[in-house]
C-alpha cells in the first residue's frame, strides 16, 4: 500500500461541495454574465506508431471569442515517458495533469520504477470519476513504458478508451477524418508525424476555437522530442512599433516623500549549523 | 469526445427534464453513453456473451471499436450498457471486492457473487447511476449462468437476457429463436444473428460485434467485423 498511496483516501461516494458554491456564485451576477472559464476550444490529436507514440496539438486559447493565449502549451509533461494533451477547461487540465505528474512522480520515488501508462489512466479516472463531470478536463494520454506504446483517452466523467489513434477538442472532428483516412498500424516516424500534423491543421483551418501554431511531442522508448512549435502559423502578425518603455519617460508633476515609521520589535539571532 | 458547455432548455441524457428544477447551474454536457445492444445466452457447460462497439457522446461516435465485455474475474465476465463512466467506475470496483473475496476463500469465485456485488452497488446508488449490466460466467457449483441488473438495482437470473437501447428490437427474434438446450456454437450463431439485427435497427449501436464463450476450459474471445456480420436484408 505505501507504494500506491500517494495522497490520504479521499472520502468515499460523490463530491457535490463546488456545485452550490457555483450556483450562489451566479447569484451574485443577477443574471447577469458570469465571467466565462478559459476554454482551450482545441485540435488535439494522437497517434500510435511502431517506435512509439506521436501527441499534436494547437497553441490556442480561448476565452469566450477571445483569443487569451496564442502560445498555449497543450501537451503537459506528466512523467519522462509519458505526456498528456488536455482539451476543455485551461485552468482543469493544467491542474489535473500537474496533480497526477506529482503523484506519478513521488510514486517513482517510493518503488524505484518508471511509472505506467495504464496507471496515469487510472489515477485520472477515478479523480474524475469522484468528481461527477464538474473538472471539465478531456485528456489524450500518450506514453511508452515497458508494456508497449500505448494511447488513452480520459473524459471529464471518468469513462476511459484505449485507442490506436484519436482526437479531441472542438477541432476533433477535422482531424480525425484526416487520421481515419491516413492512419495505418506500425506507422514510421516521419509518417506518423505528418499525419499529426496534417490533423491539426485540418483542425485549426476548419475550427475557429483551433489556431496558431502546432506542438508535436514524439515518445519513443529512448527518449522524448517536444517539438514547440512544430509548424508556426503562417498569418503571424508583426509588431508595428515597439511598445517598451526607457525608464524615465513617464515625467513627473509632483512628489511627496512619506518616510514610514518602523519600530524594532523584536531581534532574534539564530545561529546556523555550518558544520 | 465533445465536451459542450451551454446554457438550453431541453433535458440532458444525464439528467433529465428534472435537472432545470433542482438548482443545479444549468449546463448540459453529453455524457459519454455506452447505448449499445449486449446479449448474454447459457449453454450446458457455459455461456455466450456478446456486444456491439459503440459508444456515443450525443450524435458523435466516441469510440467506434469499444470493448464492452468486460472482465471481471477469470471465468466472469460483464457487458456493460449505460453511461460509459459509471459501468467502467462500477466494474473496477466490483472486480476489485470480487478479486480480494476470492483470494480469501482461495477458491474461485461464483458468478452469483458478482452479480450480488453488482447489485448491491447498483441498487444503493440508484439515484446517481445510469448502468444496465449483464454478468455472466462459469463456476463450478451451477456452471453457466447469466444474471440481469439492469438500470435500478434489480437482480434476476435468465437462461438468455438481452441489454441496451438496441435489444429493444431483438426481443421478438430472441423469444421465437432461443430454445434451451442449444450448444455453443449455436449460441454463438444466435448471438451474432440478434446484434446484427439490432445494430441494423438502432442508431446507438454498431461497429463489429465482440464475443466471447466462457466454460471450464476458460474464456475463448471472438470478433466479427462489419463485413462479415450475417445480412438479413429486406430489400
Amino acid at each position: 500500500m505505501a507504494l500506491s498511496n500517494i495522497f490520504e483516501t479521499p472520502t468515499p461516494g460523490f463530491n457535490f461541495d463546488n456545485t452550490a458554491r457555483n450556483a450562489a456564485l451566479e447569484g451574485l451576477f443577477n443574471g447577469g454574465n458570469t465571467p466565462k472559464a478559459m476554454k482551450t476550444g482545441t485540435t488535439i490529436a494522437g497517434v500510435v506508431f511502431k517506435d512509439g507514440v506521436v501527441l499534436g496539438a494547437d497553441t490556442r486559447a480561448t476565452s469566450g471569442e477571445v483569443v487569451a493565449d496564442k502560445m498555449c502549451a497543450k501537451i503537459h509533461y506528466i512523467s519522462p515517458n509519458i505526456y498528456c494533451c488536455g482539451a476543455g477547461t485551461a485552468a482543469d487540465t493544467e491542474k489535473t495533469t500537474d496533480l497526477l505528474s506529482s503523484n506519478l512522480a513521488i510514486y517513482s520515488l517510493n518503488s524505484g520504477r518508471n511509472p505506467r501508462v495504464v496507471m496515469a489512466v487510472n489515477i485520472l479516472q477515478d479523480m474524475l470519476y469522484r468528481y461527477h463531470g464538474q473538472i471539465g478536463a478531456n485528456l489524450i494520454l500518450g506514453g511508452v513504458d515497458c508494456t508497449g506504446n500505448h494511447l488513452y483517452t480520459v473524459g471529464p466523467y471518468g469513462s476511459v478508451n484505449k485507442v490506436p489513434y484519436l482526437s479531441m477538442g472542438s477541432g476533433d472532428l477535422a482531424a480525425l477524418g484526416i487520421l481515419e483516412d491516413g492512419f495505418k498500424p506500425d506507422l514510421e516516424l516521419e509518417p506518423a508525424k505528418e499525419l499529426v500534423r496534417a490533423a491539426i491543421k485540418a483542425g485549426i483551418m476548419n475550427d475557429l476555437g483551433s489556431g496558431n501554431n502546432i506542438d508535436i511531442c514524439v515518445i519513443t522508448k529512448q527518449r522524448v522530442d517536444y517539438i514547440r512549435p512544430y509548424q508556426e502559423s503562417q498569418y503571424k502578425d508583426n509588431r508595428k512599433i515597439k511598445y517598451k518603455y526607457r525608464p524615465g519617460m513617464t515625467p513627473f508633476l509632483t512628489e511627496k516623500v512619506v518616510p514610514l515609521k518602523l519600530e524594532v520589535v523584536q531581534e532574534s539571532v539564530q545561529k546556523m549549523e555550518t558544520a | 469526445m465533445k465536451l459542450r458547455l451551454f446554457k438550453q432548455e431541453r433535458c440532458c441524457p444525464r439528467m433529465g427534464p428534472g435537472c432545470l428544477s433542482a438548482g443545479l447551474p444549468v449546463v448540459c454536457l453529453f455524457v459519454v453513453m455506452c447505448q449499445t445492444t449486449i446479449m448474454a445466452v447459457e449453454y450446458d457447460g457455459g455461456v455466450v456473451i456478446g456486444a456491439d462497439s459503440r459508444t456515443t457522446t450525443g450524435a458523435y461516435i466516441a469510440n467506434r471499436v469499444t470493448d464492452k465485455l468486460t472482465r471481471i474475474h477469470n471465468k466472469i465476465y460483464c457487458c456493460r450498457s449505460g453511461s460509459a463512466a459509471d459501468t467502467q467506475a462500477i466494474a473496477e470496483i466490483v472486480a476489485y471486492q470480487l478479486g480480494f473475496h476470492s483470494i480469501e476463500l482461495d477458491e474461485p469465485p461464483l458468478v452469483e457473487t458478482a452479480a450480488n456485488l453488482f447489485r448491491a452497488s447498483c441498487y444503493r446508488y440508484r439515484e446517481e447511476l445510469t448502468a444496465g449490466i449483464l454478468v455472466a460466467g462459469w463456476d463450478k457449483r451451477k456452471g453457466g449462468q447469466v444474471y440481469s441488473v439492469p438500470i435500478g438495482g434489480m437482480l434476476v437470473r435468465q437462461p438468455v437476457s438481452v441489454g441496451g437501447s438496441g435489444s429493444t428490437y431483438i426481443y421478438g427474434f430472441m423469444d421465437a429463436n432461443y430454445k434451451p438446450g442449444m450448444n455453443k456454437e449455436q449460441c454463438m450463431e444466435l448471438t451474432a444473428a440478434a446484434l446484427s439485427l439490432a445494430m441494423e435497427r438502432d442508431g446507438s449501436s454498431g461497429g463489429v460485434v465482440r464475443l466471447a464463450s466462457i466454460s471450464e476450459e476458460g474464456v475463448e474471445r471472438r470478433v466479427i467485423l462489419g463485413n462479415q456480420l450475417p445480412k438479413f436484408s429486406t430489400h
